[in-house]
């Protein structure tokens, strides 16, 4: 048992730190700095990362989920705008489906972001949301289509506007009616046990993605601590504003704790299993996220509230990470059905 | 990163799970009854003896020389079986390895691992809390002696000490934090007065106070050199502050697991708002619990005497203090009508955690400043 990182993890956590701080957006305009943000993505496709749940060639993945959390982290510590989740979760699908996956394919969830969306005739019959894609141009979004006691996948194409609260994630919706067209190739049916693996990995990318944005919002905000000052001291002088940093410092040490398990336990542990741990990480993440990007628009004070302070950023992007497969109420509803027996339709 | 175990770690694993199936004295939760520290040192001897207590500390004073990843093993098994804590002197054994002289270590080591030695620790006072080093009791050479005296408050265990790991000022000359020194201080001898303290759940045999009026400490029995008190003091607070020192995740783990247990006999017969505060105590508990891992992973280098204890300090307060809240709240009116109520207990225990061992306040400031570099207030 030692769960540091190895010195390869090491590395890979020093190098995407490097390349999201170098080319992530510092300030709100830079969101609209196109050149910035082409760089950003290529750096990340060239360096590979998009293809690390690819199959490597005898059915398990290139990397494993610790080193796609690393990735999470990273990008997420600066509010990097590139799809990097998204991709992960779609080659990592068409992987246990024993298929390439579509180039920059995502995934359609249900409207409440929880599962993948499931299409049953030949075209979409409920309004359904691809995440975490390329902001521009038309983009093939999986679903799963009922096979048997099984999936297959098929795709919808998603061309609607960008938009959702996130600033940094594309977000589409998918009206009903879309064409479902097949996805030659597959090789395998996904069965209950492949969907809970998938959201497992799910579970622990939206968690290491809220640990990175609150490392982030938190270094923003302790920067600002002390620049700003207030009769005639800094404001971070102040016990009362050094406890709700230092709140928000223990809430980050935890939740990185626990989001580091369902990461391992994706490729380590049985789907149930690890799905169990990617919920009470997201549970706990989901919580943190809210208090510790909360506390960093208070200490940012009237600045805090304006649209081009970066704090809102990385708040707008946890309430998209939180709701993705789930928010921390749906996460302990889950819990007490299997730790406490609790039956579905008890309120 | 490795979860798992390695192949000694599993052969540890069942060893020692086989030994508490056979060895679990099935005493209450430590927080809610004398009984659990009346039978405490009895734990200790049995798993010190068994193999299993002191597992990372050095063999030549009766510890195993093994990873620190080994006392995570430890506290599962504990918690699964619902077994005692292991004894939490960890922060004791820490001090006096990076203070003492060979000759010290190799005097008291022995005893306070093996637990035949039982020792409590003097620091606190009625006017120096969170003002430490504020401390008054005085230690006055006397020849090849010091003779004390000084009134020590929250004292735990005091009771049954053999000895005292005092902290008391030897030098009155000299600000404050550098006129202090530590001691291996008897504790069964004339000049040495006890007063139990009832804590608000009732139990009467952790806290103590300790009057000292003419006690002496031979001169040899100094841990470290004189003036090097406070750096000793904060050594051990450091430590005393981290759940993978004391152990008290594993206790955390069992209330957990019974409240879990209570729900699950009857789930229908709880509210939904019931059912969260256990489902959320769960959640709180496992990040202890993983917390511990990685900060015993950190350690098989060696350990670090830095801030950090203070980051642990609060998480394991929250998760205290969530369990105690989730107790209550799935007691509901039990915890009122009936005053011997294990989860009232539980609950008004859980309060002490953001006291003792250094206020959650003053784990913030050292938080702010010596990790987050804010400037001191």
């Amino acid at each position: 048992m030692d769960i540091r990182d190895t010195p390869e993890q090491a590395e890979l956590r020093r190098t995407a730190r490097r390349l999201a701080r170098e080319l992530g957006p510092r300030t709100v305009a830079d969101l609209g700095d196109r050149r910035r943000n082409e760089a950003l993505a290529k750096a990340v496709r060239d360096a590979g990362w998009l293809e690390l749940r690819r199959d490597g060639g005898d059915g398990d993945p290139l990397a494993s989920g610790v080193e796609a959390a690393i990735i999470a982290d990273a990008l997420a510590e600066v509010v990097s705008d590139v799809p990097f989740a998204g991709p992960i979760l779609a080659s990592d699908l068409a992987r246990r489906a024993g298929v390439r996956a579509i180039d920059g394919a995502a995934i359609a969830f249900s409207p409440d972001l929880i599962d993948a969306a499931v299409a049953s005739g030949s075209t979409t019959d409920t309004p359904i949301v691809a995440v975490d894609h390329a902001a521009d141009g038309p983009v093939a979004a999986y679903v799963l289509v009922p096979d048997g006691d099984g999936y297959r996948l098929a795709a919808v194409e998603a061309d609607g506007v960008r938009g959702g609260a996130d600033l940094t994630r594309a977000i589409r919706f998918i009206p009903p009616g879309v064409p479902v067209r097949p996805v030659p190739g597959q090789s395998r049916r996904l069965t209950r046990d492949d969907l809970d693996a998938w959201a497992a990995l799910g579970l622990a990318l939206t968690s290491a993605d809220i640990v990175g944005l609150m490392r982030g919002v938190l270094d923003v905000s302790v920067a600002y601590a002390q620049e700003r000052k207030q009769y005639g001291v800094s404001i971070g002088s102040f016990q009362a504003v050094q406890h709700l940093l230092a709140e928000s410092r223990c809430l980050i040490e935890g939740a990185f704790s626990a989001a580091l398990y369902p990461a391992w336990a994706v490729d380590h542990l049985g789907p149930a299993e690890a799905r169990a741990a990617g919920r009470v990480a997201k549970a706990y993440c989901a919580r943190a996220a809210r208090t510790v990007c909360e506390t960093a628009v208070q200490v940012h004070g009237g600045m805090g509230n304006t649209w081009d302070c970066i704090v809102h950023v990385h708040l707008r992007r946890a309430l998209l990470s939180s709701q993705w497969f789930g928010d921390d109420g749906e996460q302990l509803r889950q819990l007490e059905r299997t730790r406490l027996g609790v039956p579905h339709g008890l309120s | 990163m490795d979860f798992r175990d390695s192949p000694p770690e599993a052969e540890f694993r069942s060893r020692l799970r086989a030994w508490i199936a056979d060895h679990n004295p099935g005493l209450p939760v430590s927080s809610t009854d004398d009984e659990y520290w009346a039978r405490q040192a009895e734990w200790h001897t049995a798993l010190y003896d068994a193999g299993f207590f002191g597992l990372s500390w050095p063999s030549r004073f009766g510890g195993h020389d093994l990873p620190s990843v080994f006392d995570v093993i430890l506290d599962d098994e504990i918690a699964a079986a619902g077994a005692p804590p292991r004894p939490s002197l960890g922060y004791l054994v820490q001090g006096i390895t990076t203070h003492a002289s060979e000759a010290v270590q190799a005097r008291f080591l022995p005893g306070l691992i093996s637990g035949r030695e039982r020792w409590c620790q003097g620091f606190s006072e009625p006017d120096a809390g969170s003002d430490l080093a504020a401390l008054r009791t005085a230690a006055t050479r006397d020849g090849d002696e010091y003779v004390i005296h000084g009134h020590k408050i929250w004292t735990s265990y005091s009771d049954v000490a053999d000895w005292c790991f005092l902290l008391a000022r030897t030098d009155p000359d000299v600000p404050k934090h550098k006129g202090l020194s530590a001691f291996a201080v008897p504790m069964r001898q004339r000049g040495i007065e006890q007063y139990p303290l009832r804590m608000i759940n009732g139990i009467t045999r952790e806290f103590g106070q300790v009057v000292f009026d003419g006690a002496r400490v031979p001169a040899e029995n100094m841990i470290g050199k004189p003036g090097e008190g406070w750096r000793i003091a904060m050594t051990i607070v450091s430590h005393e502050r981290e759940p993978s020192e004391v152990g008290y995740v594993a206790r955390y783990v069992k209330t957990v697991k019974d409240l879990e247990a209570t729900v699950r006999a009857n789930p229908g017969a709880f509210r939904s708002d019931q059912r969260e505060a256990v489902a959320w105590a769960y959640v709180q508990a496992e990040m202890l619990r993983l917390h511990v891992r990685r900060r015993l992973s950190e350690r098989l280098d060696g350990p670090d005497h830095g801030p950090g204890g203070s980051i642990d300090k609060i998480l394991m307060t929250w998760v205290e203090q969530t369990v105690g809240a989730s107790a209550l709240a799935v007691a509901g009116s039990r915890a009122v009508v009936d005053a011997d109520d294990v989860a009232l207990k539980i609950y008004l225990y859980s309060r002490a955690q953001s006291v003792m061992g250094g206020t959650s306040q003053i784990q913030k400031n050292i938080i702010a400043t010596r990790i987050l570099g804010l400037p001191a207030a």
